[in-house]
């Protein structure tokens, strides 16, 4: 550890790292200064210390939690780099399975310039269909983009759920059961309950996010009481409801009269999302969206009870030791990220689909767990990062079509962006950025670590 | 997320150590299950016989089948059950444990018991015991791969969450090499390749850039899974003859020994991965718990400074180790495409490297307790399929949610507070 580490409170004499950060970044530097001072001060009641609370209350070696937030806290700019980064690799790719490239290259040497036109050719066919197909295009304007906001909507709840239990220490792969536990019970109410226009979809929404908490509470109570490690719990319930979901579908109270396959009725209008935009999919769900990421901002890092969701996730031992009730947190966390999902597969069965099948939740569970990742477990991290698979998802449907690109290569770039960017070291020798850059971004990191070292006073 | 478990785990060792009384835990978990056998499989279970073929015609050696009726059956092993539960409780009373050995019994006597109570309520009361085991091994042999290279990852101190895109990393190369180069074996030894280099790249992310360990391992899941995908429709559907039609490694049996009722076809007539799957546990087994490189892996996972401290290197043993690992999970991956079936779909390993995973940690990160958890589970998918024939009463996604039940109730209720090794999951930087 350098001595320059040890200055108190770095990042406010070096105003620069925070100006080249972008919004998504510049929120967790804030609240993390924020959550500092609080902590050296109790909340304001002394002075604030010259001498910061990591030095205070002594390095407790705690690397995990260092390397934890260095991914949290990271850098706008590796970001960008690593997004583009995999983009060029997912390009390589589908030129390297491209007829026409193998083609030209067998005569590379011939006219190179037949082989580059072609490898360029294939690299961006597929990009510019992706970008057509969720942002913007000359037919539909910014239609589109108004699909990737639909499709990026329970993305972002169940994310957010993930996210707020990665906070917690708790790695939480059921997002998959909770959306369609959730997703189930929504339909059921939406389909089978005939209510006014209003109380409808509040009673689905009740329905849909109070199965997704119950859900999550399983694994948060098997946890607390006996132990049970979450990751195996939640796999495990991932499948349970699948099969469940299946099992129901194939009921005469899900199943839609005089249909073979399993699938159920229409909701009722009342039990939709309303509309925002006419010729679009996009529902009043993704204002809820919006809406639960200030929420989940707001308990992570305004209330004592998402204070204590940190301390958990940060050390649980002196977080007992400083009085907060582990098990208790446990439990609550699985189920507010249950009832995160569970909005999440509201959106989905009452916002985008209407109709519940077997395949309602797709693979929203599975991919909130990467959005979570890439969000870097802050709110309006997930946010954005939901909107970036959500445009990825929408417009890969559109890319296909057009240039018979699988899908998959999609999966491929979302991976390769959060391989690198949980990985700033790679993403800057790549670049050869130089090393007096590494030193301002140390600062923040390391208010970070007096965060979740204060925990332990 | 690795300290949350271990931390409360020395907590509970410590309440025990300090004469307190066990966690009443184990002895109502098993009240509970001993009593849904005995009111469910035994007073209110069907009054059909069960009959269960130990042997094919065909075989060399034939022995008669056995033959359970339902009802009578399930009352005796229901009583069984009960008694073995009234022990596990007189034990807490004396402020004592069960014995290791009592859960382990009374789950085998707890499985025939439904086997006898599904079988003898079906259309048509008659199963083949042996193709039933037998096939159960077969669907297990991935599991206990994958676990295996979870084992020899947790061990050394990286959590490999990886292992479903080492298993799929191996099927898909497995299939490509063996059929582009006509030759099986070479396919397998392509898979395991497949599968160290998914491994490796575990390795650099969590040893050398520090990311942590889960999040690079569920990348890799989706990676692999997109990079498979992606190559399978581009180059393996258009060219199936040219590039997935890998053909099968040959079933090797053993004369005389491969006859034997039962064990026969189990231990004795199997492919040379099926064979090479016992031999691995047991070197596993013996290489972690009997010599020297062991002992210096286990001090890795567990304290990796005193290890340092030592002489030992680190962060190569964990690279060498986890590189290790990720070469047997693709073995396992190559039984998909080599084995099972001949061909790679897309998704073939179909979450099998989570189950790998939860057979790991059931099993205690142990080489023997992983591959019984995975035979465990490998009984459980392919009682799935035989029941699907037979036909039950039973709503078949009510059978197929099963395993993953009991699983969840023997994670909580048996298991328990499970102790990975103390350094799993933290990265180690020297100084």
């Amino acid at each position: 550890m350098s001595t320059e580490d040890k200055i108190p409170h770095a990042e406010a004499d070096d105003p620069a790292p925070a100006a080249a950060e972008g919004p998504v970044t510049q929120e967790s530097a804030e609240d993390v200064q924020a959550a500092d001072v609080a902590l050296d001060t109790a909340g304001g009641a002394h002075a604030p210390s010259a001498v910061p609370v990591s030095s205070q209350s002594g390095d407790t070696g705690h690397r995990e939690a260092t390397v934890w937030q260095q991914i949290v806290h990271g850098n706008a700019l590796v970001s960008v780099l690593a997004v583009l980064v995999a983009l060029v690799l997912g390009g390589i790719l589908i030129a390297s399975t491209d007829s026409n490239v193998a083609k030209t290259g067998s005569y590379f040497f011939a006219r190179p310039s037949d082989f580059l036109s072609a490898l360029w050719n294939a690299m961006t066919r597929s990009y510019v269909a992706l970008f057509q197909g969720s942002i913007f295009n000359p037919r539909q304007g910014f239609l589109p983009f108004l699909e990737t906001m639909t499709v990026a909507t329970p993305l972002i709840c169940a994310a957010l759920g993930v996210a707020l239990a990665f906070r917690a220490g708790l790695f939480n792969i059921g997002a998959q059961g909770q959306v369609i536990i959730s997703a189930t019970l929504a339909a059921y109410a939406g389909f089978t309950w005939h209510l006014p226009f209003g109380l409808h979809i509040l009673v689905v929404l009740v329905m849909g996010v109070l199965g997704g908490a119950a859900w999550g509470a399983i694994v948060g109570i098997l946890k607390a009481r006996t132990g049970a490690h979450e990751v195996i719990v939640t796999i495990m319930l991932n499948y349970v409801a699948l099969f469940l979901l299946d099992y129901l579908l194939n009921t005469p109270a899900f199943r839609r009269p005089g249909e073979a396959s399993p699938i159920s009725p229409r909701l009722d209008e009342t039990a939709a999302y309303p509309g925002i935009f006419p010729d679009s999919r996009l529902h009043l769900g993704f204002l809820v969206a919006v809406a639960l990421c200030y929420g989940v901002w707001w308990l992570l890092n305004r209330s004592t009870v998402g204070f204590e969701f940190r301390a958990v996730g940060a050390n649980p031992a002196a977080a007992r030791t400083a009085g907060v009730n582990v098990p208790r947190a446990t439990i609550v966390v699985m189920a507010l990220a249950g009832a995160l999902a569970g909005f999440g597969g509201v959106a989905q069965v009452a916002g985008t689909e209407k109709v519940l099948t077997g395949g309602v939740a797709a693979q929203i569970g599975f991919d909130s767990i990467t959005v979570a990742l890439l969000g870097r477990s802050t709110p309006w991290g997930t946010f954005f990062a939901g909107l970036l698979f959500g445009a990825f998802r929408a417009g890969a449907v559109q890319m296909q079509i057009q240039t018979g690109t699988p899908i998959d290569i999609v999966l491929v770039v979302q991976s390769l962006i959060v391989l690198f960017i949980a990985a700033p070291p790679l993403i800057r020798s790549i670049f050869g950025l130089n090393p007096g850059k590494k030193k301002k971004i140390k600062a923040p990191r390391r208010a970070a670590v007096a965060t979740t070292t204060g925990g332990a006073k | 997320m690795s300290t949350a478990t271990t931390a409360p785990a020395s907590g509970a060792a410590a309440r025990t150590t300090a004469g307190e009384r066990p966690p009443l835990k184990v002895p109502v978990s098993l009240s509970v299950l001993a009593l849904v056998a005995l009111v469910f499989f035994g007073l209110l279970g069907p009054g059909k016989t069960a009959e269960m073929k130990v042997s094919d015609p065909g075989d060399a050696i034939v022995l008669p089948s056995i033959a359970i009726p339902g009802q009578v059956g399930g009352i005796v092993m229901g009583v069984l059950l009960l008694a073995a539960a009234a022990y596990s409780v007189y034990l807490w009373t004396q402020g004592r444990r069960s014995p290791r050995w009592l859960p382990i019994v009374f789950a085998v006597v707890f499985v025939f018991s439904l086997l006898v109570w599904i079988v003898a309520g079906a259309r048509q009361p008659s199963i083949s015991l042996a193709g039933l085991i037998a096939g159960s091994v077969t669907l297990a042999v991935p599991l206990v791969f994958g676990s295996l290279s979870g084992v020899l990852c947790e061990r050394v101190g990286v959590v490999n969450i990886a292992i479903e895109g080492q298993l799929l990393g191996g099927a898909f190369t497995a299939a490509l090499v063996a059929t582009v180069t006509r030759n099986a074996y070479i396919g397998l030894i392509a898979a395991a390749a497949a599968g160290a280099t998914v491994s490796m790249v575990l390795a650099v992310f969590s040893i050398k850039y520090l990311v942590n360990q889960i999040i690079v391992g569920v990348v890799l899941n989706v990676l692999v899974s997109g990079l498979t995908g992606f190559l399978f429709g581009t180059i393996m559907v258009p060219n199936k003859a040219l590039f997935n039609t890998p053909g099968r490694l040959d079933i090797i049996p053993i004369p005389l020994l491969a006859d034997l009722p039962i064990i026969g076809p189990i231990l004795f007539r199997q492919s040379v991965a099926g064979y090479l799957m016992y031999i691995a546990v047991a070197v596993v087994w013996f290489g972690l718990f009997k010599t020297k490189w062991g002992l210096r892996v286990r001090a890795v996972g567990e304290h990796p400074q005193a290890a340092d401290t030592l002489g030992v290197n680190v962060n190569a043993t964990r690279f060498w180790n986890v590189t290790l690992g990720g070469a047997i999970a693709g073995i396992g991956g190559a039984i998909f495409t080599l084995v099972t079936i001949d061909s790679f779909t897309q998704e073939i390993s179909g979450g099998r490297g989570f189950i790998a995973l939860a057979a790991l940690i059931f099993g205690r990160w142990n080489p023997i307790g992983a591959f019984l958890a995975s035979l465990l589970f490998g009984f459980a998918y392919n009682l799935q399929s035989i029941l699907g024939i037979i036909g039950t009463p039973v709503p078949s996604q009510f059978m197929a949610m099963l395993p993953y039940l009991v699983t969840v109730f023997a994670v909580a209720g048996l298991v328990g507070r499970s102790r990975p090794p103390a350094a799993s999951g933290i990265p180690y930087v020297k100084g």
